[in-house]
């Protein structure tokens, strides 16, 4: 055995390792395919040995082939046989690969989870880590559901390396596995206040990318990020946060006042990140700052990127920016001048528009490189269109632009252009006319044809040209040239859409030729157009192209049909004409969705009763789809003229419904009628024109600026001569200005012609809105979830529950001060503060002073029983486990409650803790109306022998104590105590001195004797209070305590000074002595099995108030802890103790018993 | 989206995590961004547009040239762009303290350590520490575990290796490394 382990790791050898493969590869240059086939088939070898150095050598070059773009997929398997290897060394050579090669597509995948989920929690935290990472890349849904609650475990690991990885893949999980977002928030909160910086920029980075997708639910946080700003020296966590911020400003308008000033002191601030900085801030405040187009090219870009997130808010202060603007365009990098079109997209107006595109069209021409032509031309497109074309006042001057773009060459955006014809020529009737003549100049010039073969491409056009040529043939100069010209044998090589529409509007011309001649009493003219058509046609029948070859054989039939009756003199024009009778309308895009479902229809319904399961599969579609319109079936002879016809009306509407351009003829009937009514309600203006309407060849739009701008001038002196309001051209009937100033304002610019632009229609009582615009299947949708809401039960994490005696063993914080170990050492105490701070901050107050909560002082004014609070601020900026302990108190009380069942089951308590810690979120609210009478109960309840005092002196200074364990130092405890002087004499010179007992005495100064008091270090102005502290040592914990003492003073008034004393007397409670120790689950456990604790029980009866209420009560009055408890409701409630003093429990018990009887 | 990380190029692969995508794409991807980004000239800024590629206009390649090399990452618009150019100058310096004057080679030859070093650099596609002593930290601490791991048992094959090494540089000598170039891309980022 030994000798085969030599004999391996000499064969290991002379295996080729990276370096070698490496060096190999690049001494193959010119067989490297060949060389490198070779070598994976070594590694194939390599993988069949048993020794896990081999493998992982074999898997590290696989890793490296990989990104040489070679499929290492087969080796899935291997790579995780890697993965669980024991030595860290070969764990990261299978991690990386797989970060590599595995996706979500990746069967084995399913295979690692145990593997990892071991590797999560390994002592090492490199193996973890390394775990991480790769999980990192190729996290699936399964993936992320089975280890979320390990990675949650994770996030609150001790090394912050760990830590950071956890934190930040939890984004990760987030994404593919939304359920889990809401449990984990509040842990990833908690590390944005994480100590270590790394850990608190990764959960930065975590909320910053969520809430860049979803803004609105993280608005709760800005308090929190705007804390972290203004005291984070970490750039890279102020940009994420300075990004955050302009996601949420659009949200609470507030928010950016109050970013103003930090930003600005971050904007000064010296570094490297300074511009940065400005231009975060500029695009978080969007609002007008310095500009940045400074000489360096990184500027420039960052200069420009900023203003156009500007100009989404402030477009009018980056439209002085113009003329900078356009002379980035001329840059020779191709980022700041994409950069810079972005830009003017927003910058047009109606003013500027013509100067503009003209401006942009020589830029098509100059450019090289298709992307950034393409670029050019998307964005002439969207700069005319955009708003409902509002920044356009002469649709000739459009349509001429629209044209010149045809001729580009190689351009993917051939669709666009079309559909912008289309949608101009169909909404704009005015231009009609012009858009026709144009479009049959497209139609004969043979360049588009030429240049079908792209997909996409420019031919495009061609399909929008035919269209409008046929729809609008009345407008035609000389269809009967474009009639031929549609027909030419060369269309047979355009793309087989385009050939369809070719067909169907050949027909519509021809229609309105027939009709034409037919008027003019020309049957011979007629006849000859019939016969071309009829010699024609068959070019397409002939297509390989379904649609086209159908449209063509019905067309061929109707034509065939029509040259009969043409022989037999007959008048067809009307007939054939009617085909096409109607208008369209355009109707927005979203309109079908908005169609109301009508009463007593329900789509869901079977039309027909389901097919049973015995018929077979062919029988089903003819069932279900029974009512179906019949579709044009195959071209037959035809019989009668009507049956024709309403065939032919039927595949009409078949079309339509299949053209995009009459998307919105609808399946239900309601809708079809409104499509032909329609046509009345499209307000049709005169047109008014004042420039002729033909202009003569192919027009270039640069003639369209001169005749603007004569336009323009005549329209001036017209104004000016007549004085008088002008005719209000604009259809929708815009305020005009009565003034005759000469200034161009944008509303002066009458538009050429009166346009009529159509608003799409929509069903009645539909509004536009952007709600179905979100894609349902974007995946951060899922992440769109209410952090706010508490949690249910249903959305716990899925727990594993086998694996629950490793994960318990695991550090858990926030879980375990839960369960409150038995006080081992002597002399710790709890106090109420923290039940008191939970209170307040529930409350939202943010009190921090040293003050009794305003409800204290209330009632209590007379005794002016003030609670000090001196480890507030120690709670606050407690650990987080120890925080969570006091937010949640009920969650505590739940827990013990389930306790009683199962002391045993140690096991599951993982589970139902983390299900008590959701259940206590819901309780919140229970829990202030509890917190009132606690409040109350403290009044009475406190041990104030001051007060006697202080009624019969009330000038003086009554006082309120506290007493809190110290952890710090054994047997000790500190006693805050809250003086306030209510008289209006000066206080000073106070000192307190305490008699003291055997058990408890007073820490003085050293030297100073037993009778000596200890001076208080501050003087008290009349209604003030302060609050001293004073350390006592203890001797032994298990007996309450009651010491006397006196606080001697020197009252000092108008009248004189007094020398005055007052006694006191301090309790101190065994419960006071309380303190809360985390104690892990294993550890209770074994702590309850080792029987070295006592046990003893009370049991109180009628209890009326509410188990929380007591609670709350309880924890209020004695700190619990120390203790498990089981509680039963029904009136009676008892409390089970255990702990190693049984004195020390008896009393502890006791004073509970006292507390709750007063309940 | 999120191509993670990881260099493309002679070297790197991105790999994008939410699609899969095939090795032609993602050699596709390397050739068009080395394309892309060697004929740009040297004054110019370091962002790039990437278009359909890169996965939509939200991502913008950003690059920084050294020499030989570019460095290149793609990222969308949640990350500043000068963040990322500060973030490959803290990896190059990084690496530069790992291999002790890194060079053009020491990439080439180690390309599972760059992985290594990038990997604490940024995962799973966002960026995850960006001080470089705590980088070069954990890097060193993950190398001794390495070598404590390694022991006796690794000795031959270290010493082998070792031989092997000396004749490295002569080898390179006969190659033309200009071709070599490009390494890097990186990711992005997000989403």
């Amino acid at each position: 055995m030994a000798l085969k382990m030599v004999k391996g790791s000499i064969d290991r050898m002379f295996d080729k390792n990276l370096q070698d493969l490496v060096r190999g590869i690049r001494n193959h240059k010119e067989d490297e395919a060949k060389y490198i086939s070779q070598c994976i088939d070594e590694i194939k070898q390599e993988l069949k040995q048993d020794n896990i150095a081999v493998k992982a050598n074999a898997v590290c070059k696989l890793t490296y082939l990989q990104m040489l773009g070679y499929d290492i997929s087969w080796a899935a398997f291997n790579i995780i046989e890697v993965m669980s290897a024991s030595k860290f060394t070969f764990k990261r050579i299978g991690y990386l690969a797989a970060s590599q090669c595995f996706h979500e597509g990746t069967d084995v995948i399913m295979l690692t989870t145990n593997q990892i989920r071991k590797d999560l929690s390994s002592p090492s935290q490199y193996d973890t880590g390394v775990a991480l990472t790769g999980l990192s890349c190729f996290v699936t849904p399964d993936l992320a559901r089975d280890l979320a609650n390990d990675i949650m475990t994770l996030m609150s690991h001790t090394k912050p390396y760990i830590r950071k990885k956890a934190v930040l893949i939890m984004y990760k999980v987030f994404l593919k596995y939304p359920e889990s977002l809401r449990p984990a928030f509040p842990r990833l909160k908690e590390k944005l206040e994480d100590p270590d910086p790394g850990v608190q920029s990764a959960a930065v980075n975590v909320i910053c990318e969520l809430a860049r997708r979803n803004p609105k639910n993280y608005l709760s946080l800005a308090p929190l990020f705007f804390k972290l700003m203004t005291s984070s020296t970490n750039n890279w966590v102020l940009i994420k946060i300075i990004k955050l911020f302009g996601a949420l400003t659009p949200l609470e308008p507030r928010l950016g006042k109050k970013l103003i000033e930090p930003l600005t002191n971050l904007i000064h601030r010296p570094g490297e990140f300074r511009h940065e900085f400005s231009v975060s801030v500029l695009i978080s405040l969007s609002s007008g700052m310095p500009n940045h187009s400074a000489s360096i090219q990184v500027l420039k870009y960052l200069g420009l990127l900023a203003m156009s997130k500007i100009l989404r808010t402030h477009p009018k202060s980056v439209q002085a920016h113009k003329d900078l603007v356009l002379q980035c365009l001329d840059d020779k990098d191709e980022s700041i001048r994409l950069r810079a079109l972005d830009l003017l997209y927003g910058m047009v107006s109606k003013k500027n528009l013509v100067e503009i595109v003209k401006k942009l069209m020589s830029h098509v021409d100059k450019a090289e490189g298709t992307t950034y032509r393409d670029e050019l031309l998307t964005k002439i497109i969207d700069i005319c269109s955009q708003c409902n074309y509002q920044h356009i006042t002469n649709f000739q001057w459009y349509i001429s632009v629209l044209v010149e773009l045809t001729r580009l060459e190689g351009t993917r955006h051939g669709h666009l252009i079309a559909a912008q014809m289309l949608d101009v020529a169909i909404r704009v009737k005015a231009i009609r006319k012009f858009a026709v003549s144009q479009m049959s100049a497209l139609l004969d010039s043979a360049h588009l044809v030429a240049s079908s073969t792209q997909r996409n491409g420019i031919c495009e056009v061609l399909y929008a040209a035919a269209w409008i040529c046929g729809e609008f043939s009345e407008h035609l100069q000389e269809p009967h040239q474009t009639l031929e010209a549609m027909l030419r044998p060369k269309v047979t090589t355009l793309p087989g859409h385009i050939q369809a529409v070719y067909v169907q509007n050949v027909v519509k011309l021809y229609a309105s030729i027939l009709q034409q001649k037919e008027q003019a009493a020309e049957p011979e003219a007629a006849q000859d157009v019939t016969q071309l058509m009829v010699d024609r046609l068959p070019q397409f029948v002939q297509s390989a192209d379904l649609e086209v070859q159908e449209r063509a054989s019905c067309i061929l039939q109707l034509v065939k049909h029509i040259q009969k009756l043409q022989a037999k003199d007959v008048p067809v024009a009307e007939e054939v004409s009617a085909l096409f009778a109607g208008e369209l309308n355009p109707v927005a895009p979203k309109a079908q969705k908005k169609v109301p479902v009508p009463e007593g229809l329900d789509l869901d319904a079977w039309i027909n009763e389901p097919p049973s399961d015995s018929e077979s599969e062919d029988e089903k579609p003819k069932a279900i789809f029974h009512e179906e319109e019949p579709r044009p079936a195959k071209p037959r002879q035809p019989e009668a003229d009507e049956e024709e016809l309403a065939r032919r009306r039927e595949a009409r509407k078949q079309e339509q419904a299949n053209n995009p351009f009459y998307i919105k003829s609808s399946p239900s009937p309601q809708k079809v009628r409104l499509d032909m009514p329609g046509v009345e309600h499209i307000p049709v203006v005169q047109i008014d024109l004042s420039v002729p309407l033909k202009v003569p060849g192919m027009p270039v739009s640069d003639q369209y600026v001169k005749l603007e701008e004569e336009r323009r001038h005549r329209q001036r002196l017209e104004k000016d001569r007549k004085k008088k309001k002008k005719k209000d051209k604009e259809k929708k009937g815009k305020p005009r200005r009565h003034s005759s100033l000469h200034t161009e304002s944008d509303e002066d610019i009458a538009p050429a012609q009166q346009v009529d632009i159509v608003t799409e229609e929509m069903p009645e009582n539909a509004l536009p809105s952007d709600e179905d615009d979100k894609d349902p299947n974007d995946p951060y949708r899922a992440l769109d979830i209410d952090l706010d809401k508490p949690l249910a039960d249903s959305e716990k994490l899925p727990v594993q529950k086998h694996r629950n005696t490793d994960t318990s063993k695991s550090p858990e914080k926030e879980d375990v001060p839960i369960v409150e170990k038995k006080v081992k050492k002597p002399k710790k105490k709890e106090k109420k503060h923290r039940e008191k701070e939970r209170e307040k901050r529930e409350k939202g107050k943010e009190q921090k002073e040293v003050r009794g909560p305003p409800w204290l002082t209330g009632p209590a004014s007379q005794a002016t029983c003030l609670l000090s609070r001196p480890s507030l601020c120690h709670s606050l900026q407690g650990t987080t486990g120890r925080k969570s302990l006091t937010v949640n108190p009920d969650l505590v009380g739940l827990f013990q409650k389930s306790s009683k069942h199962r002391k045993k089951k140690h096991k599951k308590e993982k589970e139902e803790r983390s299900k008590d810690k959701k259940k206590s979120k819901k309780k919140k609210p229970p829990s202030d109306e509890a917190a009132e009478p606690v409040e109350n109960g403290a009044l009475d309840e406190d041990p104030l022998p001051v007060r006697g005092t202080s009624l019969a002196d009330p000038g003086l200074s009554p006082q309120t104590y506290d007493i809190q364990g110290s952890l710090q130092k054994d047997s000790q405890v500190t006693v805050s105590v809250v003086l306030e002087n209510q008289s209006s004499s000066f206080l000073k010179s106070m000192e307190l001195n305490v008699l003291d007992s055997l058990n408890t005495k007073l820490a003085r100064p050293e030297g100073s004797s037993v009778h000596d008091g200890v001076p208080v270090p501050f003087q008290l102005p009349p209604g003030i209070s302060n609050e001293a502290q004073f350390v006592f040592t203890i001797q032994s914990i298990v007996m309450a305590q009651k010491l006397k003492g006196t606080l001697s003073f020197i009252a000092k008034n108008d009248e004189g000074s007094t020398h005055e004393k007052l006694d006191f007397k301090l309790h101190f409670s065994c419960t006071s002595y309380l303190v809360t120790t985390p104690c892990y689950s294993d550890a209770f456990a074994k702590l309850l099995e080792s029987g070295d604790l006592s046990m003893s029980s009370i049991k109180v009866d009628g209890i009326s108030m509410s188990f929380q209420n007591l609670l709350a009560k309880i924890c209020f009055h004695h700190h619990f802890s120390g203790k498990r408890w089981g509680v039963a409701l029904n009136k009676s409630v008892s409390v089970d103790g255990k702990c190693s003093d049984s004195t020390l429990l008896s009393n502890v018990l006791e004073e509970m018993r006292a507390t709750l009887a007063k309940c | 989206f999120t191509l993670p990380v990881d260099r493309v190029g002679f070297f790197g692969s991105p790999s994008l995590s939410t699609f899969d995508i095939s090795e032609d794409t993602q050699q596709q991807i390397i050739r068009e961004t080395f394309h892309l980004v060697s004929k740009r000239d040297e004054n110019v800024c370091n962002f790039l547009e990437g278009g359909l590629l890169i996965g939509g206009s939200d991502n913008k390649l950003i690059y920084r040239h050294y020499a030989t090399l570019y460095f290149v990452f793609c990222v969308d618009s949640s990350e500043s762009e000068l963040g990322i150019l500060d973030l490959i100058q803290v990896f190059v310096e990084t690496l530069d303290k790992c291999f002790e004057n890194v060079c053009e080679l020491d990439l080439i030859f180690h390309v599972d350590k760059v992985h290594n070093i990038l990997a604490e650099m940024v995962m799973g596609g966002m960026v995850l520490e960006t001080n470089m002593n705590e980088i070069v930290t954990q890097i060193d601490a993950q190398n001794k575990l390495e070598k404590s791991e390694a022991g006796l048992a690794g000795a031959p094959a270290r010493a082998v290796s070792a031989v092997k090494n000396m004749n490295l540089p002569e080898i390179p000598r006969n190659i033309n490394i200009g071709d070599i170039s490009i390494k890097v891309p990186n990711l992005p980022s997000f989403k």
